[in-house]
């Protein structure tokens, strides 16, 4: 099937204006009439849950955290891009858009990528007027810094916790509503299906993680902000509880799974150090700014690094790419560090490691402005690995860290399900095949605040929709499902715990579709995936009771959708017989080791279709034309 | 190295809790203390017991889940660092380890290291806002913000919800939390219109949810992982004072 994205006619900047005035509106009195469940309050989840309560609709917000402020939005770092221009440097809509589109390596929709830097500006009004405490000048304006993939600056940050400003900002304005009576706040609550009637999505099946009760909400839209699946590969530099169930059953229901093997692979990570690890932590990307990449130049050079004189060290990022430096984007620079390392000259105990190395910058800004600027980062790095990066330089390694894919949504961010919403980092986004820094949240925001509050009206105005309630025997039926399902994994009474399969099939993963990817690989992790998640449910092993606030149900139950997802991603990264962005397909490059694109064959969103457990999916495609910002070669050199 | 770990153990609200002793005996020094109690929970889990529950998820000392006592401080002995953030480099081998959830009146516990913390939720929706609906903010640099008051503002506003402050106080009083959200706003142009309502709510509200008062032992800025200082606690209380005996105190009591 070809699939229509639905972008309006018109000229890039004038589409949104126009569909805005075509969008069939609903009065103020009939809004409340109208139930969302809003499923997720990550920035997506709670801007839009709050603007959606703002315009009078009845929300209904669902979260398995115990405080909706514990999204993993919260964890972001580095900061948001908005087109502002405050530096004079140039900025543009028309140049974040252009760099957007080209930095995800023209896999993303035109249209969205020009309406997400149209609006970016409003986010930051936005976000000034609610409170959030970006940084400032001395003179009380707005202070910028340069992120990754940009030679500019346009990043608003509020120090290395934007994305906690960010998202108290959003949360406070969704507390408001939940205080007005217009929100219904459910926490400790997880999805773990979606309900489809008559082909239209209509409600969800929750369970209530300190009880265990089974319950359905109907609604006359869903709304899934539930955030990305990093961590399929076990380690990532996700919070421990990101999983991919919602997103997963919402396909497994019919919704179509865009480009799921787009996956980011995250350069500026804390290195492993041992079989213990439960997570990967980021070190923000912001750092790139005044750290400089480095290894020895020659193979297993044991010296500690500040015994390695100058001539010595290669600086292979700014030797690689001379334009941008240590600031190329993430999949390039990660790449690059993949590749010294598999030459041998990686450092620290693993060998996966290369150097951030901040002396050069203290030496020229001073140890202060340093602080001011990188403190908290530095304070977290000595914490963890017991080094102080003042004195010696950082150690990292790629991680993975952010996921391009997920489920297909048109240009009214709505999924081939009619009523079902994704926004976020849950959909397939505008993001293509890389995503450039500090621009998911800007996504996120823009998705929640600006864009979905006026398509979901739209969606109620030229819908009819049939009165249903949770007594529908579809709903009755889902439950059943749901039951049967947690009956099952309790019933099992194996050898092995879900964080154990969690672990293997994230060292599968990352060993067959991480960084790079190639055919054999990704075969052989296609015979490897199914036979680990028939062990899973043959051998898994979940103590404690199923009416009870119970880890070890809520994981397995987790890890048995990260199983199945897995063989979907995998499918994906193979029939993608091309590398673009994040997707390295080591048959595709250049003689020097650059990432080779076939626009012929694929410049295309491929969105897949659910066809049973074990099944091949159906490969469906959306054709990406390129109208405004040429195809061409993406070079950072 | 090896450790010997005192657990509380609490089946529900309702039963009474008690301390179970573990040893963990190949403990590296890189593990983070979470890390720890995972290892001890595999271990748990396939001898067929269950583990034992406690509250977490970004473990990077921001999403403020993690709410562990270790050795009877809130989130440990290092300063400045949420349990998530705590590392079994800190700690030798034969240390005994006592573990227990954050104790507080106002944070009922559910079942053996997790509490309820939903009150600073409910503080929050009181009157920790600005009340601007989307699309109404005007243009960004439209409103200058001193570079002093924006840190201000920002040194407030890392709090991260966790409640240490709440359970390392001997009172149960959440001011610091409370101190910090007030203060955010207040240091900021876009919160002056509503300072006065918002002082008062958000304490109305965290009176109602059983927090004690404050007797300055300043044991929350101790525990506090962000460092947020008690001079918030103060500015609170000016501005609480001045709120009572305005208009707005008034619409308060009207609207009881
Ligand atoms: C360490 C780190 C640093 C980052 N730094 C930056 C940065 O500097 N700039 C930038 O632009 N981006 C950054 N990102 C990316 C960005 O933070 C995320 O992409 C973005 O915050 C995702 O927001 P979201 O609202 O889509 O989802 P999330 O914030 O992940 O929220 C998901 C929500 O869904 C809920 N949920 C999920 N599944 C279910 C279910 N089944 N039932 C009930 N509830 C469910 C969760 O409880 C949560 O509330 C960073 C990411 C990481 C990991
Ligand atoms: S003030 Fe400190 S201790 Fe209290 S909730 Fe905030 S971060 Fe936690
Ligand atoms: S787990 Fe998030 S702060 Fe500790």
């Amino acid at each position: 099937m070809i699939l229509d994205g639905k972008v309006p006619s018109g000229h890039i900047t004038e589409k949104w204006d126009k569909h805005r005035f075509e969008m069939k509106l609903v009065s103020p009195a009939n809004k409340r009439k109208y139930k969302i469940l809003v499923i997720g309050t990550g920035l997506a989840g709670a801007s839009a849950a709050a603007s959606l309560a703002e315009l009078g609709y009845q929300v209904e917000v669902f979260t398995y955290h115990d405080s909706p402020r514990r999204a993993h939005s919260i964890a972001a770092q580095g900061g948001i891009n908005a087109a502002k221009n405050y530096p004079n440097d140039g900025d543009s809509i028309w140049r974040l858009f252009y760099d957007t589109v080209k930095g995800g390596d023209f896999r993303a929709r035109e249209s969205n990528v020009y309406r997400l830097a149209q609006v970016s500006n409003n986010i930051i009004d936005q976000c000034v007027a609610q409170g959030v405490p970006f940084a400032r000048e001395y003179s009380g304006y707005l202070a910028n810094r340069s992120f990754g993939g940009a030679q500019l600056s346009r990043t608003f940050y509020a120090r290395g916790q934007t994305g906690q400003q960010l998202l108290l900002g959003a949360y406070s304005a969704m507390m408001r509503q939940v205080g007005l009576k217009n929100i219904i706040l459910h926490t400790r609550t997880e999805m773990l299906d979606l309900v489809v009637i008559n082909g239209i999505a209509r409600g969800i099946v929750t369970r209530n993680l300190l009880t265990g009760k089974i319950e359905s909400f109907v609604g006359d839209a869903v709304v899934l902000a539930t955030g990305g699946y990093s961590n399929v590969f076990f380690l990532s530099t996700n919070a421990q509880a990101c999983n991919v169930t919602a997103t997963y059953r919402a396909y497994k229901r019919g919704a179509f799974f865009a480009n799921p093997a787009f996956t980011q692979i995250h350069p500026t990570c804390i290195p492993q150090s041992g079989e213990h690890q439960s997570k990967l932590t980021l070190m923000s990307e912001s750092l790139r700014n005044d750290g400089r990449v480095w290894v020895p130049k020659n193979p297993g050079d044991k010296r500690k690094p500040t015994d390695i004189p100058e001539e010595e060290r290669d600086y292979f990022l700014e030797r690689m790419y001379p334009s941008y430096g240590n600031l190329a984007p993430r999949d390039i620079a990660s790449r690059a560090a993949k590749r010294v390392c598999d030459e041998g000259r990686g450092v620290g105990p693993t060998g996966n490691g290369v150097y951030l190395d901040f002396s050069d910058a203290i030496k020229r800004l001073g140890k202060k402005v340093i602080e001011e600027r990188y403190g908290n980062l530095f304070e977290m790095y000595e914490r963890i690995t017991g080094d102080n990066p003042y004195e010696t330089p950082m150690m990292i390694y790629p991680a993975p860290h952010y996921t391009m894919g997920g489920l297909w949504v048109d240009y009214n961010l709505m999924s081939n399900l009619p009523g079902l919403h994704v926004i976020g980092e849950a959909n397939f986004s505008d993001h293509g095949a890389n995503r450039l820094g500090a621009s998911a949240l800007m996504q996120g925001l823009a998705d929640g605040y600006f864009i979905l509050p006026y398509t979901i009206g739209h969606y109620f105005a030229t819908t009819k929709l049939e009165k249903v309630t949770t007594d529908h025997p579809e709903f009755k039926k889902c439950e059943e499902e749901v039951k049967e399902r947690i009956n099952k994994i309790m019933s099992i009474k194996g050898k092995k715990t879900p964080t154990q399969f969690h672990r293997e099939l994230g060292k599968i993963m990352w060993n067959y579709c991480g960084m790079s990817r190639n055919e054999e690989g990704l075969k052989k992790a296609l015979d490897l995936v199914p036979q680990l998640r028939e062990e899973f449910w043959n051998n898994l092993t979940v103590v404690g009771e199923e009416g009870d606030l119970n880890i070890v149900l809520e994981k397995a139950l987790r890890v048995a959708d990260f199983l199945e997802f897995a063989e979907l991603m995998l499918w994906d990264a193979l029939e993608r017989n091309e590398s673009c962005g994040g997707h390295f397909r080591e048959e595709h490059q250049y003689p020097d080791g650059e990432a080779k694109r076939d626009d012929e064959n694929f410049c295309h969103v491929a969105a897949w279709e659910y066809t049973g457990v074990g099944n091949k999916p159906i490969r469906h495609i959306e054709p990406l034309t390129f109208e405004y910002v040429p195809l061409t070669i993406r070079s950072y050199k | 190295m090896k450790v010997k770990l005192h657990i509380w153990r609490q089946k529900n609200n309702k039963e009474k809790g008690k301390f179970e002793t573990y040893e963990l005996n190949n403990v590296l020094e890189d593990m983070s203390f979470l890390e720890m109690l995972d290892v001890l929970n595999e271990k748990l889990i396939l001898e067929g017991k269950e583990p034992v529950a406690f509250d977490h998820d970004c473990r990077e000392g921001i999403c403020g889940a993690c709410s562990l006592t270790i050795n009877g401080i809130p989130h440990g002995p290092e300063k400045a660092t949420t349990t998530c953030q705590l590392h079994m480099r800190k700690f030798k081998d034969g240390d005994e380890i006592w573990i227990e959830p954050f104790r507080a009146k106002a944070f009922p516990i559910i079942k053996d290291l997790v509490v309820d913390r939903s009150a600073f939720d409910r503080i929050i929706q009181a009157g920790g806002f600005i009340s601007v609906n989307t699309g109404q903010a005007p243009e960004a640099n439209s409103i200058l913000v001193p570079k002093q008051n924006a840190d201000n503002a920002m040194d407030a506003a890392q709090c991260i919800g966790c409640g240490a402050c709440v359970a390392a106080c001997p009172n149960g009083a959440a001011m610091l939390f409370v101190g910090a959200k007030v203060s955010h706003f207040a240091y900021l142009p876009q919160g002056q219109p509503e300072r006065k309502l918002r002082v008062l709510k958000m304490v109305e509200q965290m009176q109602k949810e059983g927090f004690g008062n404050c007797s300055n032992l300043y044991e929350c800025e101790a525990a506090c992982p962000k460092e947020i200082s008690v001079r918030f606690i103060a500015l609170m209380n000016r501005d609480y004072l001045k709120a009572s005996c305005s208009e707005e105190k008034l619409e308060v009591i009207n609207n009881e």
